[in-house]
């Protein structure tokens, strides 16, 4: 079908400092309805909020990492983690609460290239 | 590609992760990233390197309003707002670095 | 914010009569939404409701029609899990009305 666009949402923003975050993935859940492409590429603080392990209960903000596990039963497969940003935190595949494809910078920005639309938060 | 950048590159690191991921194809500096496109910032060389891969592009009204029209490195192109539509409508696609 | 009555506790509900605080759900609470959807609680009807409690616990979100349809056929088998199953079950449909009686919020995504 050449009506599937390749959609890619880039997140660059940690988890509760800002609404990005949320709002990235609210936007991602309603597009998965729409049967395209959809794949998720997370780039600088973006990979804070796949952390494993995260407790809102004291900022009293309801914790939405559990939600990114839920990707997999919308068929949305292809989380795309850029391992410079990784390694600048100190973290690793096993830090992440789902699996994840780590690419480096430079095949990062080709698949940046190869897509349709880009949304970015 | 078109990358957009509208964060100042000495205070957000935006426009690096631009220069650190994007492959090639032309930067459109906005707002608050004008500031990279001008001489005499702490940013000037690695705007210069910068220009080996990218044809950058600075919208001249934000350029203009921040005082810092006449410093606008040689080598990055002004645009107004019709020349801003007309890059992204040339582009295949785009991705602004929020 | 209007409020319903289950034996003689009052719960607040939002315009749409979705449950605010999700905390505060129980079977009587759920059997008193249903009344006011007209549905009347069978064993079925419990599986996806208590089906969508379970998921929401685990993943923080109320599923898309599409996502519960594909996982109750997991779990309960090809029978039931197909939208005309739970379209029997929940006329005005398993996102809105099933989510509604399990005190869920309106799926993401659902107008």
């Amino acid at each position: 079908m050449s009506d599937i666009k390749k959609f890619m949402f880039v997140n660059r923003k940690a988890p509760y400092g800002t609404i990005y975050a949320l709002e990235s993935l609210e936007v991602v859940l309603i597009t998965a309805a729409f049967d395209q492409d959809v794949s998720l590429a997370f780039l600088d603080d973006g990979i804070y909020q796949l952390r494993k392990g995260q407790q809102t209960k004291g900022i009293e903000t309801k914790n939405f990492s559990p939600t990114y596990r839920a990707l997999d039963g919308y068929d949305i497969e292809k989380l795309y983690v850029e391992k410079e940003s990784l390694e600048a935190r100190g973290l690793s595949e096993d830090d992440l609460l789902v699996d994840v494809i780590v690419l480096p910078r430079a095949e990062m920005g080709e698949l940046m290239d190869q897509q349709d639309v880009v949304l970015s938060f | 590609m078109l990358h957009i950048v509208n964060k100042s590159p000495l205070t957000n690191g935006a426009f690096d992760s631009c220069l650190r991921v994007a492959t090639g194809g032309d930067i459109l500096l906005i707002e608050d990233a004008v500031y990279a496109a001008t001489s005499g910032s702490a940013m000037e060389d690695k705007m210069r390197e910068a220009m080996k891969r990218f044809t950058v592009h600075v919208l001249q009204p934000d350029l203009e309003a921040r005082g810092m029209a006449d410093r606008l490195l040689d080598g990055v192109s002004s645009v107004d707002y019709g020349g801003f539509v007309e890059l992204v409508a040339q582009s295949k696609n785009c991705q602004s670095w929020l | 914010m209007p409020n319903i009555e289950v034996n003689g506790k009052s719960y607040e509900t939002d315009e749409e009569g979705y449950l605010v605080n999700l905390g505060e759900w129980n079977k009587d609470v759920a059997e008193y939404i249903a009344q006011t959807e007209n549905v009347n609680m069978t064993e079925n009807h419990w599986e996806v409701v208590n089906f969508l409690r379970e998921y929401y616990d685990e993943y923080q979100i109320a599923p898309a029609v599409r996502v519960l349809t594909k996982a109750i056929g997991k779990k309960f088998g090809a029978e039931k899990g197909n939208s005309q199953y739970l379209y029997d079950l929940f006329p005005y449909g398993p996102a809105k009305q099933a989510c509604k009686i399990a005190g869920l919020p309106k799926p993401t995504g659902c107008v």
